[in-house]
């Protein structure tokens, strides 16, 4: 989302800021800290809202639970056709098939919001190809890579934490 | 000829089922066994006259048990359709010996088989009206269980059909006698063991329980000469144990708080499910959004009620309601009906600072956020670590900024962490309001379950009440709230709570449900408890469940009454000293700060002032 970044720090209804807690980022207000500090550290389980995890190879890996965060500030979008939403939501890459539309001047390997016909955000993603190189590809080429979709809160409600 | 290629096929079939049912004489009931009986007596009498066409004639001979089976047949091709004799002639005839013999084949095999498996046989159709009863038992669909019984064992029919005319005839309702009763219980003890030579008959037994009921409501009248009171509830609860699968402890438990036609109907909505219900996120959608949405999905759903503007309830769906597009994006959540009550009437207000202290799955955490709009503050707590990732899915799905997620153990709480403007205590209980969902409870709950989950309550609840602060402009408030309907971890609980602490109980805001019980059995509890609710399954179409909300008028904790047990007072008259006492501190605490932690270091000059009052009530009371 670029130097949309202020936007999620400061905002109107006060300073947010982003926490370190066992290996994952959390997202919450500087009130919601004054509280969470006071709670013993093994029994904090989530303070705020999970951005994602640093792997173990401290790789950061975004978390689909950051969705309705980022998605209103997202600078590349794409739209998924309704036929290959429910498949972008199994875990599935999006192909060109599916392609409803995408954002200009996206380049290859830029992070993307996925968005289906209606703009309900669905998840995140990471372009495959550039805008340019989507429109000459065949129809069976993959343009997104699938990284978080909404539909782990079903199939990896455990992992979420 | 294509009867008899029908027969040959099924034939075997048909003429087992028409044996068994001849064997038990129920042959006549059963449109099956008539067609198969009409075969065989047809090609058995014909044989009997023709005679066996391939020259056995003189060393084979019918067996007589085939010339009684016609007798009993004859009374089927009387009734059934004509067509059958039609082909009964040509079968005379001899017309095809062929099948003729294979007719006979199949037929002697079977016959043979009688004289020597007929015992085994007669047991046959009652094994199977068990197995059937069994299964319908286990669908727990009484009706069902009533009309396959009725179609399947004829006689019993008959026999119900005496029963009934018995019982509406009042005086006749006969307790069996205590031989009868212990021949049941050894047949009880025989079905455990062996299998059963004559199952229970779960019909007869409803029509006992009802009869039961009705002689019960009209005791004098309607009692049978020299029988107690004792014996009529002590059969209705054996009987009842058996149709809905109880233990014994827990009807006695149910016979004490409910009356007699009303436990009846509680029993039976636990046999069903209660219809499933949907809450609207007001932070990300709206209901009729959402309404919209789901029915162009195809889903039909209706309003909850007008007591609540969020909640959806469903009535049957083309995609699983779990998974939807709109699930997935946070515009609703599964849950209860009666799981909104108790946020209902917590009543939270924005910029407040919330515990929720055992809130997995994080249904009512969520609804409190979105009651706050995200403003202020939440601590969802939970005691088991495994619970706590469906609260932080749920969270995150439904899109809550404002909660803090944590494991402790719920009594740990004032010193985690105190001062909280409202707590939500939904309690871990027994279970015995949702046992539609969970029919295990219905056996597996003992004393020790009940006293245990007390025990916990109790703690838990003294926990909640000492991390509110009562100075607190806009709150002060604690829901207690459970899923059982026992008054052991409601009422008493309440009520041990404004014994041990400066709270009092309000009104919960909800304008229906039933009041809480003031006094039960031998115990007595303080009046204001008449502002506690009670939810059933077969009042209100809803999870049992029971909620109560205080309000806590001084920090301050009462160190009197710690010795007197709380069973049997009254608690109005302790709460008055109690009130007397403290009503110098809560002054002090308004101006110190509203910490809780702080206020509990302040009584401390104030104990040396009660402990001299009490020195000097003491005598008094002694």
């Amino acid at each position: 989302i670029g130097e949309n970044i202020q936007l999620l720090v400061d905002r109107p209804d006060g300073t947010y800021c982003f926490r370190l807690h066992r290996d994952r980022v959390y997202y919450l207000s500087e009130k919601l800290l004054k509280l969470a500090a006071s709670i013993p550290r093994e029994s904090l389980v989530a303070p705020g809202t999970c951005f994602g995890k640093f792997t173990k190879s401290q790789k950061f890996r975004l978390s689909v639970t950051a969705l309705d965060f980022l998605a209103p500030y997202a600078k590349y979008k794409v739209w998924v056709k309704p036929g290959s939403e429910q498949s972008f939501l199994y875990g599935n890459h999006v192909l060109k098939s599916g392609l409803g539309r995408i954002t200009e001047n996206t380049a290859q390997y830029q992070g993307v919001v996925v968005y289906s016909m209606a703009d309900v955000p669905l998840g995140f993603g990471v372009a495959a190809k550039s805008t340019q190189e989507c429109r000459k590809v065949d129809p069976l080429a993959i343009v997104v890579f699938h990284q978080a979709d909404v539909g782990e809160y079903v199939r990896n409600e455990d992992t979420l934490t | 000829e294509t009867g008899r290629k029908k027969l040959s096929s099924h034939g075997r079939k048909r003429a087992a089922k028409r044996r068994l049912g001849a064997g038990s004489g129920l042959a006549g009931r059963r449109p099956l066994g008539g067609k198969g009986g009409e075969r065989e007596p047809s090609g058995q009498t014909a044989r009997g006259r023709s005679g066996f066409s391939d020259g056995n004639s003189k060393w084979l001979a019918p067996a007589k048990a085939k010339k009684t089976q016609p007798k009993g047949n004859h009374v089927e091709l009387s009734s059934d359709g004509e067509v059958e004799e039609g082909s009964w002639e040509m079968e005379e005839d001899g017309s095809s010996e062929e099948m003729v013999d294979d007719y006979g084949a199949s037929s002697s095999e079977e016959e043979e088989l009688l004289p020597i498996e007929k015992a085994a046989l007669k047991q046959k159709p009652d094994r199977e009206g068990l197995s059937e009863d069994d299964s319908e038992e286990e669908d727990k669909e009484e009706e069902e269980a009533e009309e396959a019984s009725k179609q399947k064992m004829g006689q019993k029919e008959e026999e119900g059909a005496d029963l009934q005319l018995n019982l509406d005839i009042d005086e006749q309702f006969k307790l069996p006698t205590s031989e009868e009763i212990e021949k049941e219980d050894i047949l009880f003890i025989c079905d455990i063991l062996f299998p059963p030579a004559e199952p229970p008959d779960l019909h007869v037994i409803h029509q006992r329980i009802q009869g039961n009921v009705e002689v019960l409501q009209d005791f004098g009248v309607k009692r049978e000469e020299g029988r107690s009171r004792q014996e009529y509830l002590a059969l209705l609860r054996r009987d009842m144990a058996a149709y809905y699968s109880y233990s014994d402890f827990l009807l006695t438990k149910l016979m004490d708080i409910f009356p007699l036609p009303e436990l009846i109907n509680f029993l039976e909505a636990n046999e069903v499910p209660r219809p499933v219900t949907i809450r609207t996120n007001t932070l990300k959608t709206r209901r009729r959004d959402l309404a919209q949405a789901l029915i162009n999905r195809g889903v039909n759903l209706d309003p909850l009620g007008k007591w609540s503007k969020t909640g959806l309830v469903i009535y049957d769906s083309t995609v699983p309601i779990g998974a939807t597009p709109e699930y997935l994006a946070g515009h609703y959540m599964l849950q209860g009906a009666s799981s909104l009550l108790p946020v209902m009437a917590l009543a939270p207000q924005e910029n407040e600072h919330i515990l929720d202290m055992c809130c997995a799955p994080g249904g009512k955490t969520s609804y409190i956020a979105q009651l706050m709009k995200n403003t202020g503050m939440i601590l969802a707590n939970d005691s088991s670590a495994e619970r706590l990732r469906s609260v932080v899915g749920n969270l995150h799905r439904l899109g809550v900024t404002n909660a803090v997620v944590s494991n402790c153990d719920g009594r740990q709480f004032p010193k985690v962490l105190g001062g909280f403007d409202r707590v939500l205590l939904d309690a871990p209980c027994s279970g015995t309001g949702v046992i539609s969902k969970d029919p295990a409870v219905k056996t597996n709950k003992d004393e020790k379950d009940i006293l245990r989950c007390a025990h916990l309550q109790k703690e838990l609840i003294l926990s909640a009440i000492d991390s509110v602060n009562a100075a607190s402009e806009t709150g002060g408030y604690i829901v207690y709230c459970t899923c059982s309907i026992m008054v052991e971890e409601n009422e008493w609980v309440v009520d041990y709570a404004l014994k041990k602490r400066n709270v009092r109980l309000v009104a919960t805001g909800l304008d229906f449900g039933k009041e809480g019980f003031t006094r039960f059995k031998e115990r007595r509890f303080h009046p204001s408890l008449k502002s506690t609710r009670r939810f059933y399954p077969h009042t209100h179409n809803m999870d049992g469940f029971f909620i109560a909300k205080f309000k806590k008028f001084s920090n301050a904790i009462p160190q009197t009454q710690k010795d007197e047990e709380p069973a049997v007072e009254a608690a109005a008259p302790s709460a008055v000293p109690d009130t007397i006492i403290t009503e110098p501190l809560p002054k002090k605490k308004k101006l110190e700060g509203s910490k809780a932690d702080e206020g509990q270091k302040l009584p401390q000059p104030a104990l040396k002032k009660k402990r001299s009052l009490q020195a000097q009530r003491r005598p008094l009371k002694a």
